[in-house]
């Protein structure tokens, strides 16, 4: 385990350190930099600047110097924000997003799998109907429609919850909801798809042949079973909520970091695509790090040791 | 002998899409207290849904139950209730199935799995119920049971798992045991460990076995009575020795004339019956075997014969047993 542990570790960071430099190169092919844009600016100026953020020195220099600075835990200073550095960006925008993300997870969670479950145990019938109706309209509506239309029904016409801003849980609701409708399906559809399968399998029978209630052969036997599938979907699931959403940051307006993935490369701030980008890579590696552990406590036949698995 | 089960014109069919399928037709048997009664037959005669009729775990919708009843003790088992019928599963019939590879929850530990049922029913402690997974599996003769009932399944062989299901089965004592083919999955060396275990353990706890099976040597060796089923309905019925020696209907001759012998010349070819069983969408008027059948007649096309007894115990179901055939084929000489 300890073997398979630091094994883990080492390659999480050959991994990390892969996505710097593909990175770092790609952004740079960018065609553009930082300050090209902004209107008619004094060549001189343009000069310092490019000096200032230390561009005017070969790649492959920017490259070393920028892969010393992250070793120092610092991503550097943002080319466009004149007063905040990258690492004070995430530091505020993270929280944020992360308590969003958290909150639509929770729905997400709860309801997805139980909807998926109920389908399965009513297969063909109504609660399955209605859960598949609901699985697939949270799949095929993008958030920011479900984000205008929850807007429009439930803080405009109704004024009951706020409509957009950010400081209390009110502000929370409308936008962690439109974010959660679409893992929720997912998770549903997957749920289902896998309940139905383990129902069917010979151990479910030979619980059913115990005697026991038909609560507990579902709680007990079924549902541990077919978790699984919805426990590898997490890993990617969490992160991708954790980090926030561009779209329904700007429809509630709402100080996360989802803006700044979208923002940075539009301003071609070479150093918060950077921050952004690992920080991202390293919430998704930690994720699918836990994830595997899950595994192991959920399924015994799987363990985890100096092999892989 | 007194009855334990008594099955009495039991129909069942299932629903599907192409119509009904009528699996189990108008069977009638009983199972006598600490009997092995055996049911044999090809793959999709019946034997199993009329085995999971018994103990009610067949998927419905889409089976259903026609017409019958099931005397367990003396009370019909299809008047009762899902819940009444829960607390006589798993405590006074249980079940053995097929595959041990996959009859066992695959997250929970085998101590947990065997223990559970009986936890349900007398509500017994935790560490009343450990002592009991370590008695059952020491029953079974699984070695180190201490420490395997903290184990999970895939850390058994198919052997030992399906010893921890027969664990599993007898725990809470039933006084019947419906084993569904318990050792086809098994190597053939362990099938007789499994066999010999299901007897010795019969013995003890003094119940009775129903023995699901298409392995006649498994037949000869564990039952008291054989019923032969073909197309969901019973053919022939009789202690183990009259089906064996004395077999009455061409069926029951031909099933026993496939099981290949020893003293074979390697140049024979091994016996097997000619087609395939009739298709219970449309179940055939006359006598489900007439196709397949070389002493056919001409009235078995439209008509099925009903039982005639050749001795207190043993009946069969075919027109050769009519004075008329006899005297037509000189079959009893």
């Amino acid at each position: 385990m300890k073997k398979y542990l630091l094994k883990r570790f080492i390659m999480s960071i050959i991994t990390l350190w892969t996505i710097i430099t593909v990175t770092f190169f790609l952004m740079h092919s960018i065609p553009g930099d930082p300050f090209k844009k902004e209107g008619k600016m004094p060549p001189a100026v343009y000069e310092n600047l490019l000096k200032k953020y230390g561009l005017d020195k070969p790649l492959h220099e920017q490259y070393v110097i920028y892969l010393k600075n992250l070793l120092r835990g610092d991503f550097g200073d943002s080319m466009k924000s004149r007063v905040e550095t990258v690492n004070d960006m995430i530091r505020r925008g993270f929280p944020v997003s992360a308590y969003l993300g958290l909150e639509a997870l929770l729905i997400a969670l709860v309801f997805g799998p139980t909807l998926g479950a109920l389908a399965a145990l009513y297969q063909n019938k109504v609660p399955d109907y209605i859960s598949m109706i609901i699985a697939i309209i949270g799949i095929s509506v993008p958030s920011f429609i479900m984000g205008t239309i929850l807007i429009q029904f439930v803080a405009k016409n109704v004024s009951w919850l706020p409509i957009g801003g950010w400081g209390e849980f009110k502000h929370t609701l409308l936008p962690a909801l439109a974010m959660s409708l679409m893992p929720l399906a997912y998770m549903a559809r997957l749920m289902r798809s896998s309940m139905l399968e383990v129902l069917n399998q010979d151990y479910i029978k030979t619980a059913k042949s115990k005697g026991i209630s038909k609560a507990a052969v579902i709680l007990k036997h079924a549902v541990r079973n077919a978790i699984l599938p919805i426990v590898s979907v997490l890993g990617t699931l969490i992160s991708n909520l954790l980090v926030g959403s561009f779209v329904i940051e700007k429809i509630f307006g709402i100080p996360g970091l989802g803006s700044f993935f979208v923002k940075s490369i539009n301003n071609r701030d070479y150093t918060l695509i950077m921050g952004t980008t690992i920080f991202y890579a390293i919430i998704l590696i930690t994720m699918l790090f836990l994830v595997d552990i899950a595994y192991m406590f959920i399924d015994p036949r799987i363990k985890l040791t100096k092999e892989g698995r | 002998m007194e009855k334990l089960l008594e099955v009495k014109n039991l129909s069942v069919s299932f629903k599907t899409f192409f119509g009904e399928v009528e699996a189990v037709r108008n069977i009638s048997f009983h199972v006598g207290k600490s009997e092995t009664v055996a049911i044999v037959g090809e793959s999709g005669c019946g034997k199993s849904v009329t085995a999971n009729s018994i103990i009610q775990l067949l998927p419905m919708p889409p089976a259903f139950f026609k017409n019958g009843e099931i005397i367990f003790n003396g009370e019909n088992l299809l008047d009762k209730t899902e819940k009444e019928m829960q607390r006589i599963r798993g405590n006074e019939i249980s079940m053995i199935f097929q595959d041990p590879m996959t009859s066992l929850n695959p997250t929970m530990k085998i101590g947990k799995q065997i223990v559970e049922g009986l936890v349900t029913h007398q509500k017994l402690s935790y560490s009343d119920a450990k002592d009991k997974a370590i008695e059952m599996l020491n029953l079974v003769a699984v070695p180190q049971p201490e420490k395997r009932i903290n184990q999970y399944p895939h850390e058994f062989s198919g052997g030992m798992r399906q010893r921890v299901m027969i664990a599993l089965a007898m725990v809470s004592t039933p006084k019947l045991l419906i084993a569904d083919e318990p050792t086809t999955a098994l190597d053939v060396t362990v099938q007789a460990q499994i066999l010999e275990l299901m007897k010795e353990i019969q013995k003890k706890l003094n119940m009775s076995i129903i023995l699901i099976t298409h392995d006649l040597g498994v037949v000869a060796d564990m039952s008291d009575r054989v019923i032969v089923m073909y197309a969901g309905q019973i053919l022939e019925e009789g202690t183990t020795d009259e089906i064996f020696k004395n077999p009455r209907h061409p069926y029951t001759q031909k099933l026993l004339a496939s099981v290949p012998r020893l003293n074979m010349s390697r140049n024979e070819p091994l016996h097997s019956i000619e087609g395939t069983p009739p298709d219970l969408y449309i179940p055939p008027k006359g006598c489900s075997f007439y196709d397949r059948c070389d002493c056919a007649m001409k009235v078995c096309k439209d008509h099925m014969p009903d039982f005639d007894a050749h001795s207190s115990s043993h009946k069969s179901r075919c027109w050769l047993n009519h004075p008329l055939a006899k005297i037509a084929s000189g079959r009893d000489k």
